[in-house]
C-alpha cells in the first residue's frame, strides 16, 4: 500500500512528505539540519539527548524531531528564539558535566560536543556543578574508555548491539551516576569485547579512543639502532587523504609513501604484499579442505575483530576459520626473518609498525600467538590511520603537496588483488582468482567478480570454478554474520567458503579510520562507497592483478619457504585460535 | 530463544550450582513462555528473594541461562533501586525517613543506630549481622518514627531504645550458635 502524503508547515515553508518521516527528516528535505547528538540513521531511536528538540504549534512542550512522524497540517518552527534558548541551554548542561580540557583533548576539533557548543552559540559555562568522576579503563590493547567524557548518548551501545551484535556496553547505574561499560563494569581486556572500535567510530567525543601508540613510534624512529620498518594496510591509501582535506575517495598511495619517508621510516612496506601471500596461502588451504574433505566452510582470518568474536561467541566454528595469519602478521614475520637474512640485520634490531585501518590489530599483534621466541611480537606497534595522519601533521609535512613515493623491495610489490582486501568482498575476490586457476590449470577467464563487490551488508551466491560450483558467502558488520554463521552452525546450509569482516564495508569502514568531514555521517555508505571505489580503480590500474603472478612472492617461495602450504610456511605464516572467556551471548 | 549454544550443558550447570535449583526451575518456565527476556525483572526479584542480593556469579549465570547480554542484565540489575548488588547482613535495619518519622525524629535514631553499629546507610556490619538503610514512608506514619527489622515493624522508637532492640538481634544470633556470615 503505497504511503500517504503528508503536507506540513516548517519555518512558514510548506512541505510535503510520505507518511511516517520524521519531523527532522522533513526538515532536512527543506536542507535544514536539525542539531542532533544521539541520533544516528543506521542505529535505533535513543530520543535522550534532546538536542534536536523543536518548537510544534499546540503542542505546550519541545519535541525530539528525530522520532516524532509528521502530521497533516503540523506546523514546525526549527529555529524560534526560544527553540535556540532550550537547545543551548541542553547543550551547556551536558558541558557542564563534562571535562573543560578541549585544548588537550585528542579529538580536539573532531568532537561533536565541541561542534555542537559552537553552533548553539554557547560561549560561556554558566552551570558550575559537580561533576561525574570515573577512572579511565586502558586495560585493553585497543580502545580506551573514559566515562568522565561520556555524555550518555548511547550510540556505542547501540553499534554494539545492533551493527556487531556483541552487546558488551550497556549503561549501568541511574541519573548522576549512569555510566556506560561492560557488564558489572569490568576492564575491557576482561569483558566481551571484540576490539573492532565501533564504538570509538560513532562516538561523539573522546570518551572511547583507540590506545595510542605513537609515543612508540616516535621513539623507535629516534633511535639510531633500530632499523624501523612501516607496513600500510589496502584501506589506508583510500581514506588517509581525508584527514588532509583531499576529497573522500581519493586515491594517496604515493603521497603516503613519501611522508612515511619524511617521517623517518627505513623502509616502506606493503601490507598488500601479506595480502597475495595470504591468497597463495589460503587458496591452497582451500583446495586442499576442498579435496580432503573439510572442515568446511573456510571461514576467512584476516579481521582481528572477527576472530575475537568468534573466540568468543562461536567457539565452535573455531576449526573452520582459515589457519593463515592476517596479511599484517605474515609480513611483520617475513620482515623479522626473510628480509632481515636477506638484509643480513639482526632481526633483534628491526622495528615494525603497521598502519591499519583497524584497532583490533593492536590486540592482535600482542597474542601470544604472533611473538617471537624470544617473547617479543612481530608487529612491534600498531598505528591507526588517524594516528598517522595525526604523526605526519605533527611533523609539519605538506601531505597534499607531496611527490609519489613507491614502496620497497621485496615487501613492497603487491598486485591488485591485494588492495582489495581493504573493502568488503575484496578478500573473496582475490581468492576466486586465485582459486579457479588453480582448480583449472588455466588462465582465468575473468579477473573481476563483481557479484562480490559492494557487499551491502551479507550475500550468498554460488560461483564456478572449473566444473564445480562453489557456495559462498560474504558478510560485513557481524549482526549481519551471525545470519551465516548461524546457518553454518546448525548445518542448515552448506558453504564451501565464507569472508567474514567485522567491520561494515569491510577495512575501510575500520575502527581507526578518520572521522568522517562534518557532513557526512560516520559509517555513511556514501563514504564507504568513495573509499572502495578507491582502492577498485588502484587494482584495475595495476597490470598485476593475481596474487599468484606476484614476482615478489614467487621469488620468497623459491629462496625462502618453498612451496604454499609448507612446513616452514605452516611455522611462519599459520596461527591457532581458543575459545576466550567471558563467553558471549549471541 | 535460542539454546544451541555449544556449551549448553555447561551453562546449565554453571546455572544450577550458582543459583540453585529453586531460580533455575523459575528460569526454565519462564523460557516455557513467549518472549521470556521480558520476565528478566521477575527472575531478577526471584535471585534476591533467595540470596538476599544480586551477585556479579548470579547475574552471569542469568544471563546464559536466558540467553541475555550480561551487559544487559547487568545494566537493569543497577538501574533499579530494589535490587541489591551487594550482600546484606542477617537483618536488614529500614528506618523511614519519610516526613512525619522525619519531624518526629528519625535523624537522631538513625544517628543512634549509624553509632552503634559503625556503619552507615547502605552498608553492613563487619561481623554480617546487620545492614542499614534509610527508606521513604512505610505508610505507618500514626506509629511514628518508624523502624522495620526485616519484617518487625518497631513503633515510636528513641535513641535509647536502640541498643535495647538490637540486643534482642544479637541474641538471637548467639543462641543460633556463632553463624554470623549473613546470608550469602
Amino acid at each position: 500500500m503505497a504511503k500517504k502524503t503528508i503536507s506540513l508547515t516548517i519555518d512558514e515553508k510548506p512541505v510535503s512528505v510520505k507518511e511516517g518521516t520524521t519531523i527532522m527528516e522533513a526538515a532536512e528535505s527543506l536542507g535544514i539540519t536539525i542539531p542532533r547528538l544521539c541520533y544516528h540513521p543506521d542505529l535505533s531511536l535513543a530520543g535522550s539527548c534532546r538536542v534536536c528538540i523543536v518548537e510544534v504549534e499546540g503542542m505546550g512542550f519541545f519535541m525530539a524531531s528525530c522520532s516524532v512522524a509528521v502530521w497533516e497540517g503540523m506546523v514546525v518552527r526549527t529555529n524560534s528564539p526560544e527553540i535556540r534558548q532550550a537547545r543551548r541551554d541542553i547543550v551547556e548542561l551536558l558541558l557542564d558535566n563534562h571535562s573543560k580540557d578541549c585544548q588537550t583533548c585528542e579529538r580536539d576539533g573532531h568532537c561533536e560536543l565541541q561542534n555542537l557548543a559552537y553552533s548553539m552559540g554557547v560561549r560561556r559555562r554558566l552551570f558550575e556543578g559537580k561533576r561525574k568522576e570515573f577512572p579511565v579503563d586502558e586495560s585493553s590493547y585497543s580502545v580506551v574508555r573514559n566515562p568522565e567524557k561520556c555524555v550518555l548518548c548511547g550510540r556505542c551501545v547501540r553499534v554494539c548491539a545492533e551493527i556487531q551484535g556483541v552487546n558488551n556496553l550497556s549503561q549501568h547505574g541511574r541519573g548522576f551516576n549512569t555510566v556506560v561499560g561492560p557488564a558489572h563494569l569490568a576492564d575491557m581486556d576482561d569483558s566481551v569485547c571484540i576490539q573492532c572500535g565501533q564504538c570509538i567510530n560513532v562516538c561523539p567525543t573522546a570518551a572511547l579512543l583507540e590506545k595510542s601508540n605513537t609515543d612508540d613510534v616516535w621513539k623507535a624512529l629516534a633511535d639510531p639502532e633500530l632499523h624501523v620498518v612501516v607496513q600500510t594496510a589496502p584501506s589506508i591509501r583510500a581514506a588517509i587523504g581525508e584527514g588532509f582535506g583531499m576529497e573522500p575517495g581519493t586515491p594517496a598511495t604515493g603521497q603516503m609513501i613519501t611522508a612515511l619517508r619524511l617521517l623517518g621510516f627505513d623502509a616502506v612496506f606493503d601490507t598488500d604484499y601479506g595480502a597475495d601471500l595470504t591468497i597463495v596461502e589460503e587458496a591452497h588451504e582451500f583446495l586442499t579442505r576442498l579435496d580432503d574433505g573439510g572442515p568446511l566452510p573456510m571461514i576467512t582470518s584476516c579481521s582481528p575483530g572477527w576472530i575475537s568474536f568468534m573466540e568468543k561467541f562461536y567457539p565452535a566454528l573455531i576449526p573452520h576459520a582459515s589457519t593463515c595469519k592476517s596479511p599484517m602478521s605474515m609480513l611483520s614475520t617475513l620482515a623479522k626473518t626473510y628480509y632481515a637474512k636477506k638484509k643480513g640485520i639482526d632481526p633483534s634490531k628491526i622495528y615494525v609498525v603497521a598502519v591499519m585501518p583497524c584497532v583490533a590489530k593492536k590486540y592482535e599483534a600482542n597474542r601470544k600467538e604472533h611473538m617471537m621466541a624470544d617473547g617479543r611480537p612481530y608487529t612491534d606497534a600498531v598505528l591507526t590511520t588517524r594516528e598517522l595522519i595525526w604523526m605526519i601533521k605533527c611533523y609539519g609535512i605538506h601531505f597534499v603537496n607531496l611527490d609519489d613515493g613507491e614502496f620497497d623491495a621485496p615487501l613492497g610489490l603487491a598486485s591488485g588483488a591485494g588492495d582489495i582486501f581493504g573493502t568488503t568482498g575484496g578478500v573473496m575476490e582475490a581468492t576466486l582468482r586465485a582459486a579457479s586457476e588453480l582448480v583449472t590449470g588455466k588462465p582465468a577467464d575473468r579477473l573481476e567478480f563483481t557479484e562480490v563487490r559492494a557487499v551491502e551488508g551479507l550475500r550468498e551466491t554460488y560461483v564456478a570454478i572449473g566444473d564445480r560450483s562453489i557456495h559462498l558467502g560474504v558478510a560485513n558488520g557481524l549482526q549481519n554474520a551471525k545470519v551465516l554463521l548461524d546457518k553454518v552452525v546448525e548445518g542448515s546450509e552448506k558453504f564451501e567458503v565464507i569472508e567474514v569482516m567485522a567491520c561494515p564495508g569491510g577495512c575501510i569502514g575500520g575502527g581507526g579510520q578518520p572521522y568522517p568531514p562534518e557532513e557526512l555521517k560516520v559509517l555513511d555508505p556514501e563514504l564507504l562507497a568513495k573509499r572502495a571505489k578507491a582502492l577498485y580503480t588502484i587494482d584495475s590500474g595495476k597490470k598485476l592483478r593475481k596474487s599468484y603472478e606476484n614476482p615478489a612472492i614467487q621469488e620468497l617461495y623459491d629462496e625462502f619457504l618453498g612451496s604454499p602450504g609448507s612446513e616452514k610456511a605452516h611455522k611462519l605464516l599459520h596461527t591457532k585460535y581458543e575459545a576466550r572467556l567471558p563467553r558471549g551471548v549471541r | 530463544m535460542s539454546t544451541s549454544t555449544d556449551n549448553w550443558e555447561q551453562v546449565q550447570a554453571t546455572a544450577k550450582q550458582v543459583l540453585g535449583d529453586n531460580v533455575v526451575k523459575f528460569i526454565e518456565s519462564c523460557r516455557a513462555e513467549p518472549n521470556p527476556e521480558s520476565q528478566l525483572i521477575a527472575v531478577l526479584h526471584k535471585v534476591q528473594a533467595e540470596y538476599g542480593y544480586l551477585a556479579e556469579a548470579h547475574l552471569d549465570a542469568v544471563a546464559q541461562l536466558m540467553q541475555i547480554p550480561a551487559a544487559k542484565v547487568a545494566g537493569v540489575a543497577s538501574f533499579y533501586h530494589y535490587y541489591r548488588l551487594e550482600p546484606r547482613g542477617r537483618f536488614l535495619i529500614n528506618i523511614c525517613m519519610g516526613t512525619a518519622c522525619y519531624v518526629k525524629g528519625a535523624d537522631r535514631v538513625a544517628q543512634k543506630l549509624m553509632d552503634e553499629l559503625g556503619i552507615r546507610f547502605g552498608e553492613t556490619t563487619t561481623d554480617g549481622v546487620f545492614t542499614l538503610e534509610g527508606t521513604r514512608c512505610i505508610g505507618t506514619c500514626g506509629l511514628a518514627p518508624v523502624m522495620m527489622i526485616d519484617d518487625k515493624v518497631h513503633a515510636e522508637v528513641t535513641p535509647d531504645q536502640v541498643p535495647v532492640i538490637l540486643e534482642k538481634y544479637l541474641d538471637q544470633v548467639r543462641r543460633a550458635g556463632s553463624e554470623t556470615s549473613g546470608r550469602t
